[in-house]
């Protein structure tokens, strides 16, 4: 992805942030990943909700995780996918599993596109690309 | 209590895919293309006492009223529908449950797709998964999706085709053949977007990858359009132009929005729905005559066809191996040319599967008519296997 600079302002669609889902941008500016998880099954869930998918007996608490994961599918577009990403092809989108099991979207960043595979160990890393947004990216686990 | 048998289609109506529109309103469209179908059934539009709409822009709120009232219609019964690729054959669903509640008698269910020129070539002002147009997305999927790329279906359906080749393997060449059985069939429909323009294996395999496993030619391609048809009771059906089309089973299931967060991406809500409709119909998978799925990729087809029933989970490749799946192969599979060769209508584009399946049924498919057609499963498929709407319909209550 290319990263942002003086010269070159970010112009790629940034995340609108609620409420309810400040707590996981605030840790990612800090280079921290948290993630929900339900207190009454010890489930985790992604993305960050108001109410426990579980039932309304439920709560769900905010835990920081280690961001190990494995990547679980991926494509790698040959041509961009908005026009934003343009200068960026070929690159990867992929769905990486955290080790906790829940399921999230992000670029394969810092390794070839054609070395990506399924099932490739990764770690989170955080790309600042505003004063206010920073993105969970994931590389390989092995440089 | 069960819909079958208690309505079918008793008229169709469909605008030639075209690439842009010239000064056309998608309300404009929706109403022609809707009269067009209840003229097709021999009806009065006086006689049409309930109108299922797809979400469309200009009428952000109100939409049913809104063409009801362009129309100079009087309903018992409107609905404004949000099924993505799924929205027609849900349709139909609807129709025929509200008309089996005794909530109406005939309904008319209407999709179009405007694409003017300077509207499609004109750059958006905020982000959107793609699906929305220029309304504001604020869903999850906005949040967490759109940041990375994950915009519009292409990349989804390129991350499913990589899945399922992890889990199950198919080769380039037999997601080709679906593409190529599809574009025989298009050259066999004058109406289709690729009509007279054949292609081969090999010129799918050397078409560019536009996302990693996919192909151009494995990629539907977005056009203008609009489908409509006349769901009316059985008993109204039997009196009407044509033989109707019965719905005979309907089946529907959805889990998820983004693909992301999708239970599998291999083992598709496809299945739910299609039991459903096969339970409900009392027939079996071998007695379909002609499948009209869902196809915007060709790996959308292979999991379809497993998840339905028609494959054994992961023998998808095999069977596109073992049948012949043009309108007169042993496996009619959208005789219409499919979205990947008629073209895609955006909502109407799902809408063409329900119409291609009743004309088939009604004995009005011309050229690319399958022999013997008795009975036909549908399948809609909204966004990135979100949505999953399964219909049999059939000649015979």
């Amino acid at each position: 992805m290319t990263e942002p600079n003086e010269t070159m302002p970010y112009t790629k669609p940034l995340p609108e942030i609620s409420e309810v889902t400040r707590p996981f941008w605030d840790a990612a500016r800090e280079h921290r990943l948290v993630i929900q998880r339900s207190r009454g099954t010890g489930k985790y869930v992604f993305y960050p909700r108001a109410i426990s998918p579980f039932g309304p007996g439920d709560e769900l608490e905010w835990v920081e995780v280690s961001g190990r994961a494995t990547l679980y599918t991926y494509t790698i577009a040959r041509r961009p996918t908005g026009p934003q990403w343009a200068g960026d092809v070929p690159y990867v989108i992929a769905i990486v599993e955290l080790e906790e099991g829940v399921h999230m979207t992000a670029n394969i960043v810092d390794c070839d596109p054609e070395r990506v595979e399924i099932g490739m160990p990764l770690v989170a890393t955080y790309q600042d690309v505003t004063p206010e947004v920073t993105l969970v990216q994931f590389r390989p686990a092995e440089l | 209590m069960s819909l079958r048998g208690k309505a079918a289609i008793a008229g169709v109506a469909e605008f030639r895919p075209s690439r842009y529109t010239e000064g056309q309103t998608t309300l404009g469209m929706l109403a022609k293309v809707a009269q067009d179908a209840v003229a097709d059934a021999g009806l009065e539009m006086r006689e049409v006492d309930g109108l299922i709409v797809s979400a469309f822009a200009e009428a952000p709120f109100m939409a049913p009223a809104t063409v009801i009232e362009y129309l100079g219609m009087r309903c018992r019964f409107s609905e404004v529908m949000d099924l993505g690729g799924a929205t027609g054959a849900g349709m139909v669903t609807r129709a025929a449950a509200a008309i089996n509640a005794g909530l109406c008698e005939t309904v008319v269910c209407t999709t179009a797709s405007r694409r003017e020129r300077s509207s499609v070539q004109a750059p958006k002002k905020s982000a959107s998964s793609g699906f929305s147009g220029r309304r504001v997305d604020r869903t999850p999927s906005a949040e967490f999706d759109v940041p990375f790329g994950a915009i519009g279906a292409n990349y989804g359906y390129g991350m499913i085709a990589n899945r399922y080749r992890y889990e199950y393997g198919v080769t380039p060449e037999q997601l080709a053949k679906i593409a190529v059985a599809q574009r025989y069939n298009a050259c066999h429909n004058p109406d289709a977007l690729f009509f007279g323009q054949p292609i081969t294996v090999e010129d799918v395999l050397n078409s560019p990858v536009v996302v990693d496993p996919l192909h151009l030619l494995e990629i539907v391609m977005p056009v203008a359009g609009a489908a409509a048809v006349v769901v009316t009771s059985a008993r109204k059906a039997r009196k009407l132009k044509h033989a109707p089309a019965y719905v005979l089973g309907a089946g529907e299931c959805t889990t998820h929005k983004s693909i992301t967060f999708a239970p599998s991406l291999t083992d598709s809500s496809v299945k739910a729905a299609a039991d459903g409709a096969f339970r409900m119909s009392g027939l079996r998978r071998k007695d379909i005559d002609v499948a009209s799925v869902y196809d915007c990729y060709t790996i959308t087809v292979l999991i379809t066809l497993e998840d339905a029933g028609f494959a054994k989970k992961g023998q998808g490749g095999k069977f596109v191996d073992a049948h012949n799946l043009q309108f007169d192969g042993d496996f009619p599979l959208n005789p219409h040319g499919g979205q990947l060769s008629f073209g895609q209508a955006g909502i109407a584009g799902g809408m063409s599967h329900v119409t291609e399946a009743a004309r088939q049924v009604m004995r009005r498919a011309k050229g690319r008519q399958v022999k013997k057609c008795e009975y036909a499963f549908v399948n809609g498929n909204g966004g990135i296997m979100s949505d999953q709407v399964s219909l049999i319909l059939g000649r015979d209550r």
